[in-house]
């Protein structure tokens, strides 16, 4: 028989305020087994913390249930205290009768009442608790990065700082992301080039970085400390090793007409091509799309001119299998396409352009040598209008765009604006928008510089309509703190368009069993207590892959991912969690079915022999659970017909005891 | 196969051909329009009050004509359809209005939109096909640039029409294109043509009217055609000397059971 002690917490006045937390006390001294029953204003403090310990010795209790707030929130302390006073920790249950009951509950009375109940529960289950033992695993001191952005290079670079090996996946032929394509950041105004690169340089080389260019995780196995990853690594044609990036091949191929995508389409590269002259690595990439030696296996120019015969058109997809410790997932943004913007005639003109668009015309290495001319007529436009918040904050218009603010794009537009202002004083500049929003430190600063330094006119109020008339783009737009229509003929349109996460996130949460939002953003462990790790243990996250930001806190973000990679990679074993499944081997007639739902692949078959009450001996096949990868998430115990699975510390038997308590 | 069929008011007077030629193409395309009986005026506004019920009870009797002949309800002018549409999706979704308005008519079976409602596009589009018709073309307008005017009313509000997207539509530019045409897109095809003011402020209506005309011929239109009465009224009236026809009487046209060859 279990000796109980039962320890109610006020909370202040978060529990108290709707539970008479004394009449839940006497009420659960009366359950079977509980010797000991009291209540205390903050059970999580260090005086809640020493009745506790002091009770478990005096009292010689064997279980304690804590009726307290959501285990998310202090299991951990309590299991401490317990083990601090000699209790094995599993043998702690808490009843949460904070979030599931005095903060949904105005009534005192019914309040009390449910508390009741959900303290009667969990002693029940405490009667039927073992102690347990954590298993440890060993920890793979190497970590991988998903994603070669600012998010990535960073965490990869503070990594590998702390003397643990790391490697980059990218799935573009060159890390360095968006902000490699950007010309000048916020709000220092200097160039994103001159403080990536160097980075991009550091990551090159540094001998515990390796980087994995062109490729793409392809699966994910194992758990946290043990990740088994297949890294696909995309046929370039071109051997990396062998290249030396002189760029002679991309300058003779004859195909010439392919769209840039790191100009964004508005010029054409060649079949072969380096994306940028800093790219890393600095290695030639052939498109099979659009290469004629691998379309039709005439021309092999690229090969002819290659005076170190780097090329390849027989190269393979490679698969890479790799052990790491943790995972990072840096995979970044994109904007959201235009199509169902039309008002604004994206697809009507070329001289209706997205922000990252307009970030390449001013681009001295873009497609115009950095001068603002017009894609349609190359021209240099004298009215300039920017849209704002297209496609973000869509409350009404959700299947349309993100209900979201994408964060950035009131800095970034009054960059363009006051560059523009700056660089061609000429122009008439309007920025139409929602709010401006401009938290950060020097951000406002800016902000007003653009409007009272360099004239640009703010505007609030969005534009309805953008109608593209002889080599003018009409602009109809509401001034909403004046209340008139306003008609603009203006030479260019540069819509902010939001941000969304970039599309190969979502497979691969999947593949991490790491959780997203309804936008696809990844979820961090606690919103203001863990941001930069997933809830899945292993998985970090930096930068926009779990929400927008800018390239500050992206940084930041992703300096503190490493360093929680850092303290994860210090350990040298892992201490487990002793939750997981086991199979009663008398029970099991080896189905299969618990193998078939087990999410991590932690059961396997054996066929054991085994002696039978009639004294003869038998072959039979049964389920073995790897306790080291199950997660204890209990799938098998609802699928094995035979009820040979069980849960350690949820049992079925206890699951079944909280259940008859609660329905008494 | 058989549909039913609600003209409209403006169909039977002003945009008699609308009528017409929907009956006839429909015909040659192996659907014959059946018209509902004792139909009555839509209303030519969808209200959006709420509690309102009296003005869309015509909009009701006409879907449950056709739901009690199991017969899908095919429209032609935008505005009924707008109103018709508008008030199935209320009664599917709106469980106290339709609670209210099945109380006041106490039909012996409750209606709860239940009706499948097709524009004449959709007819076109989703039941019969553009490719089925682009086979039965036997007079195709080769070389005409035709501009699609879809005015406020066909697409909006999105959720409810789901016809087409309402900033970037093609339904009409691929009409245009099963019939011989070349569709011509314009910035100002989805907007409003002032019709709704045109009593109050015709200077207004003029203003959107022109801006509309001068967009389309900026881009190439040599004619204007639409679905909208209320649209080709007010276009005309302020306009140019752009012709602007109705959907029906081009593709009547098309398949040679037009007379007289117009524009």
């Amino acid at each position: 028989m279990q000796r109980i002690g039962v320890f109610v917490c006020w909370c202040g006045s978060n529990i108290a305020g709707t539970v008479d937390v004394q009449a839940v006390s006497d009420a659960l001294k009366n359950e079977p087994g509980v010797v000991f029953s009291t209540n205390y204003q903050y059970m999580c403090s260090q005086a809640g913390q020493d009745i506790i310990k002091q009770a478990i010795a005096e009292h010689k209790l064997t279980g304690i249930v804590v009726c307290s707030c959501s285990p998310r929130m202090h299991e951990a302390t309590f299991r401490k205290t317990a083990a601090a006073a000699g209790l094995n920790p599993y043998m702690v249950e808490i009843a949460n009768i904070r979030e599931q009951c005095s903060w949904v509950h105005k009534d005192m009375p019914i309040g009390t009442e449910k508390a009741i109940i959900l303290g009667k529960a969990a002693v029940a289950k405490v009667n039927l608790n073992t102690p347990l033992t954590p298993g440890e695993t060993p920890v793979t001191k190497r970590a991988l990065v998903i994603g070669g952005g600012i998010a990535g290079i960073q965490t990869a670079l503070d990594i590998a700082d702390a003397g643990f090996p790391v490697d980059i996946v990218e799935k573009k032929p060159t890390i360095g992301g968006k902000m490699a394509q950007l010309d000048k950041t916020f709000p220092t105004l200097d160039c994103a080039a001159c403080i990536l690169t160097p980075k991009m340089v550091d990551v090159a080389q540094n001998d515990k970085i390796r980087i994995f260019s062109y490729s793409e995780v392809t699966d994910v196995k194992g758990f946290v400390g043990n990740f088994d990853v297949t890294i696909k690594k995309h046929a370039r044609y071109v051997k990396e090793d062998v290249c030396t990036g002189c760029g002679l091949c991309t300058e003779k191929c004859p195909q010439k007409k392919v769209p840039n995508e790191f100009n964004l389409g508005m010029d054409n590269r060649r079949a072969i091509y380096i994306p940028f002259a800093q790219a890393v690595p600095k290695v030639a990439t052939i498109d099979p799309n659009y290469c004629t030696m691998l379309k039709t296996g005439k021309c092999g120019v690229c090969s002819k001119v290659c005076t170190a015969g780097a090329i390849d058109y027989k190269q393979k997809d490679e698969f890479i299998e790799e052990k790491y410790g943790a995972i990072v997932v840096a995979t970044g943004y994109n904007p959201i396409s235009m199509d169902k913007f039309d008002e604004f005639a994206y697809s009507q003109s070329k001289d209706v352009i997205t922000s990252l668009e307009f970030e390449r015309l001013t681009n001295a290495a873009g497609p115009t040598a950095g001068k603002l001319l017009r894609p349609s007529d190359g021209k240099h436009p004298h009215t300039i209008v920017f849209v704002q918040c297209v496609g973000s904050r869509c409350d009404s218009c959700a299947q349309k765009g993100k209900e979201y603010c994408s964060k950035i794009c009131c800095m970034y537009t009054a960059k363009h604006a006051m560059l523009t202002r700056d660089k061609y004083p000429d122009t008439d500049v309007y920025v139409f928008y929602i709010d401006v929003r401009t938290p950060g430190k020097n951000f406002d600063e800016f902000y007003r510089r653009a409007v009272e330094e360099y004239d640009v006119h703010y505007v609030k109020g969005m534009v309805g309509k953008v109608t593209p008339e002889g080599d003018k783009l009409k602009v109809q737009a509401s001034d909403l703190l004046t209340n008139k229509q306003m008609h603009i003929d203006a030479d260019l349109v540069v819509l902010a368009a939001a941000i969304e996460p970039d599309k190969s996130a979502r497979p691969l949460a999947t593949m991490l069993t790491a959780s997203m939002d309804t936008n696809d953003f990844f979820t961090e462990a606690h919103p203001k207590l863990r941001p930069v790790e997933s809830p899945t243990a292993g998985v970090f996250l930096s930068g926009t892959c779990q929400g927008p930001k800018d390239i500050p806190e992206t940084v930041s973000q992703a300096g503190a991912a490493a360093s929680k990679v850092i303290g994860l990679l210090a350990k040298d074993k892992l201490t487990g969690n002793p939750c997981v499944a086991h199979s009663d081997e008398w029970m099991c007639n080896g189905c299969s079915s618990c193998e078939r739902v087990c999410p991590y692949g932690a059961i396997t078959y054996e066929d054991k022999e085994f002696r039978m009450p009639d004294r003869t001996t038998a072959i039979r096949r049964i389920a073995v659970v790897n306790p080291a990868v199950c997660q204890g998430c209990g799938a098998c115990t609802v699928a094995c017909p035979s009820g040979a699975m069980d849960l350690r510390g949820f049992a079925s038997s206890q699951i079944m005891a909280e259940v008859d308590a609660i329905c008494k | 196969m058989k549909v039913s069929y609600f003209p409209g008011c403006t169909l039977k007077n002003k945009a008699i051909d609308l009528d017409i030629y929907a009956r006839k193409s429909a015909e040659v395309l192996g659907v014959t329009l059946e018209e509902i009986e004792e139909w009555q005026c839509c209303g030519g506004v969808f209200s959006t009050a709420r509690d309102e019920i009296a003005t869309k009870l015509a909009s009701v009797r006409a879907l449950k004509a056709a739901h009690e002949k199991n017969y899908p309800l095919v429209t032609v002018c935008s505005a009924c359809h707008n109103v018709i549409k508008q008030t199935n999706h209320a009664m599917q979704n709106d469980a106290e209005f339709a609670q209210k308005v099945n109380n006041y008519m106490a039909p012996e079976d409750a209606y709860n939109g239940e009706t499948q409602v097709y524009h004449y596009l959709e007819l076109l589009r989703d039941v019969i096909g553009f490719d089925t018709i682009k086979g039965k073309v036997v007079n195709p307008l080769k070389g005409q640039k035709i501009a699609a005017y879809y005015g406020c009313l066909l697409l909006r509000p999105s959720s409810t029409m789901q016809m087409d997207d309402p900033e970037n539509p093609h339904i009409m530019e691929d009409f245009i294109s099963a019939i011989g045409a070349q569709p011509v897109i314009y910035a100002l095809r989805n907007e409003c043509c002032g019709g709704y003011v045109t009593m109050e402020s015709p200077e207004l209506a003029k203003k959107k009217s022109d801006a509309i005309l001068e967009n389309a011929k900026a881009a190439g239109a040599d004619m204007i055609v639409t679905a909208c009465p209320l649209c080709r009224y007010n276009l005309l009236k302020n306009g140019t000397d752009m012709p602007v026809l109705y959907i029906t009487e081009l593709l009547a046209q098309a398949l040679g059971v037009k007379e007289d060859t117009n524009g």
